[in-house]
């Protein structure tokens, strides 16, 4: 047992990763000599030097380009983007390139690399430094879209998306870098692409992953205070997307809510509630409801943002309405 | 333009005979690729031929070494061609067919070969030339010997993606080349419209490679400005080469050019090195009936070709699903599959 960081689990996957497999080296802005905008890779130039915590310059389009081409040639880059905000310059190199690849070679071929980023709001970094864009990466066939919520998963899903042979976007929350858990490393995680359930209830599913994993457990605990028990479930993965342990957990129960803070529309509570409703419907007892950020950009105001994506009041009080 | 140098295009007669008749396979293949399209036994119109380019090709293949990587754009056949490519599996890839290179999911613009290193073809403009980086990353670390190249049309000089590639290579000693094949069009845009800057080796040397530009014309000059700029890459400084010539055809095979006037098409067409390699040769007292046997050989193999794309399946309706992920990953669910599961539980 040991008490770590967010962060340095992080940290320590990169360093047993980079420590069991020479192929395996970090490249991106500021990874190296800074060590990371957000001290992810801090420390690690000094024990595998600057060709493995590679520095470069500001070009997000070549920094993933040049992973895919190190990727093809035999290596295992992990391509650090320092937010996801700035996944828009790599589109071409993310989604027409690493992502099809494979396919469009007829199969000769993947692009076994991880794009490590990081995303969501929480310190008032603006409209271009505080969004959820996950969906944009879950709506492309041939990427891997893993989003950690507790310091175990961001150690070993980071483990394990290095053993992937395809793509992998790998999306931390900048809200939990600083947490910290008393955890068994050494405990086996559940298999790749498998959902977790964080808490069983009878009255309610809650379906969600990353940051609001922990919303959503501290509005079930309130719930609990007012008789109202809550499933929830981290999904961990949203690439492969684990629905039999959602089924397993909604068909007894019939009542679902799916939590995001992507934007609403076309996002990713749309996609969970639309197969959801396809596969459950008759088992539901309400339609699903989705609890997810507003659509509207990310304010700077601290006020703004954090009423702009669900909170755990939010949670709470969408759980009640339903349970009338 | 369209006057020989007999300073670079004398040498050994024998170099100039394989030269000339990796241009003509070239050649010859790509205007079967138009009959291709003409039968109606291309999978669609998508299809960019590299007829005046093929000194560009050959001229730089003849550069590169066993080991050695690459990525093209989407009019590269010629490239592909002059590396190796089986011609037949290249064709029947442009027809959409199983027995392609791609298995008919590739086709013109998405055509690759592992073991050729050809790291692929790419529909979007300057797309292919970051991997080059990546490649050459790995060839300097692994110390392998091998360069990586990236060819792509002067479209892609004025993509971003370029200059941090570019800049990229330079600042970390990269065994990677950067090949512009010039035929003065991104699509319908000649260069003059595209941009002030047309020298464009300049802009290279600028971000501290090695940087020329060579007449198209000449197959030998090409070649050799190549093993230039390609063994200096393979030293440690990366380079840049940009290639003169003329796309004697529209970009692609629906497109008739009516951005251009006749005197000008006619002017470039003039510029045609494979004739102008035969014209070399035969000066230099090559006998023609050599030449002509080089010619009806590529005929013969390249009408081949399109009896081989003719004669091959279509690839089975199952391998939509396949290759989505590595093998032995769970495979999307087919959407009438998961219809009718769906329809069944409720």
């Amino acid at each position: 047992m040991a008490e770590l960081t967010y962060r340095d689990a992080l940290k320590k996957a990169l360093h047993d990763a980079m420590t069991e497999d020479e192929d395996v080296f970090v490249i991106g802005e500021e990874v190296g000599r800074y060590g990371g905008a957000y001290g992810v890779t801090k420390g690690l130039i000094d024990e595998f030097g600057a060709e493995r915590l590679r520095d470069t310059p500001i070009s997000e389009p070549a920094i993933v380009g040049t992973a895919i081409g190190a990727a093809m040639a035999g290596m295992r880059p992990v391509a650090e983007l320092m937010y996801v905000d700035f996944i828009g310059m790599t589109m071409d190199q993310l989604c027409n390139q690493a992502a099809k690849i494979r396919y469009m070679f007829g199969g000769q071929i993947g692009v076994p690399m991880v794009l490590r980023t990081q995303g969501g709001t929480g310190r008032s970094a603006g409209a271009q430094h505080s969004q959820s864009l996950e969906a944009w990466v879950m709506h492309t066939p041939g990427l891997r879209l893993v989003m950690p919520g507790t310091v175990y998963d961001a150690y070993h899903l980071l483990r394990q998306a290095l053993r992937q042979p395809d793509p992998v976007v790998f999306i931390e929350h900048k809200a939990l870098y600083a947490i910290s858990e008393e955890i068994d490393l050494d405990v086996p995680p559940p298999d790749w692409g498998r959902a977790v359930v964080r808490r069983t209830g009878s009255d309610l599913v809650i379906v969600t992953y990353s940051r609001q994993v922990h919303h959503a457990l501290q509005a079930a605990d309130a719930l609990a205070g007012q008789g109202i028990e809550a499933t929830v479930i981290d999904l961990r993965t949203l690439n492969p997307l684990d629905f039999g342990t959602i089924r397993d957990a909604v068909e007894p129960i019939g009542r679902v809510m799916v939590v995001s803070e992507g934007p609403l529309t076309a996002g990713v509570a749309a996609e969970l509630s639309a197969r959801i409703t396809e596969e459950c419907f008759d088992f539901l007892h309400d339609p699903v409801i989705r609890v997810a950020g507003e659509d509207v950009p990310i304010s700077v105001s601290t006020a703004l943002e954090t009423a702009s994506v669900p909170t755990p009041d939010l949670i709470a009080e969408t759980a009640r309405k339903m349970l009338v | 333009m369209g006057e020989r140098n007999p300073q670079t295009a004398t040498g050994s007669n024998t170099d100039l005979v394989g030269l000339y008749r990796q241009m003509r396979r070239v050649r010859t293949f790509e205007e079967r690729v138009g009959e291709l399209f003409v039968r109606g036994l291309s999978a669609g119109s998508m299809l960019h031929l590299s007829i005046g380019e093929e000194s560009a090709a050959v001229g730089v293949c003849a550069a590169m070494k066993d080991g050695d990587t690459f990525t093209t754009h989407h009019r590269g056949h010629g490239i592909f061609l002059a590396r190796g490519a089986d011609p037949d599996r290249m064709m029947a890839e442009i027809g959409g067919k199983e027995t392609g290179y791609c298995r008919g999911k590739g086709g013109s613009m998405h055509i690759a070969d592992m073991g050729l290193g050809h790291l692929g073809a790419n529909a979007i403009v300057g797309g292919g030339i970051p991997a080059v980086v990546g490649a050459a990353l790995v060839a300097q670390q692994r110390k392998t010997g091998a360069v990586s190249i990236a060819f792509f049309g002067d479209g892609a000089m004025q993509q971003g993606i370029l200059y941090e590639s570019m800049n990229m290579a330079a600042l970390w000693d990269l065994p990677a080349v950067f090949v512009c094949i010039n035929n003065q069009y991104g699509m319908g845009t000649r260069i003059d419209q595209a941009t002030r800057a047309t020298a464009l080796h300049e802009r290279a040397v600028a971000f501290g490679l090695n940087g020329e530009t060579v007449d198209g014309l000449d197959v030998v000059a090409v070649r050799d400005a190549a093993e230039r700029i390609v063994d200096a890459a393979r030293g440690g400084t990366p380079g840049f080469l940009a290639i003169d010539c003329y796309r004697f055809f529209g970009h692609a095979r629906k497109d008739k050019s009516p951005y251009r006037d006749a005197d000008e098409e006619e002017a470039g067409r003039r510029k045609d090195p494979v004739a102008f390699a035969r014209a070399a040769l035969v000066e230099a007292g090559q006998d023609e009936a050599e030449l002509d046997a080089i010619d009806a050989a590529a005929a013969a193999e390249m009408d081949a070709t399109i009896d081989f794309a003719a004669r091959s399946e279509e690839p089975p309706l199952s391998s939509m699903f396949h290759d989505v992920f590595a093998v032995g990953e769970p495979e999307p669910e087919p959407l009438a599959v998961r219809i009718d599961r769906v329809l069944a539980r409720n």
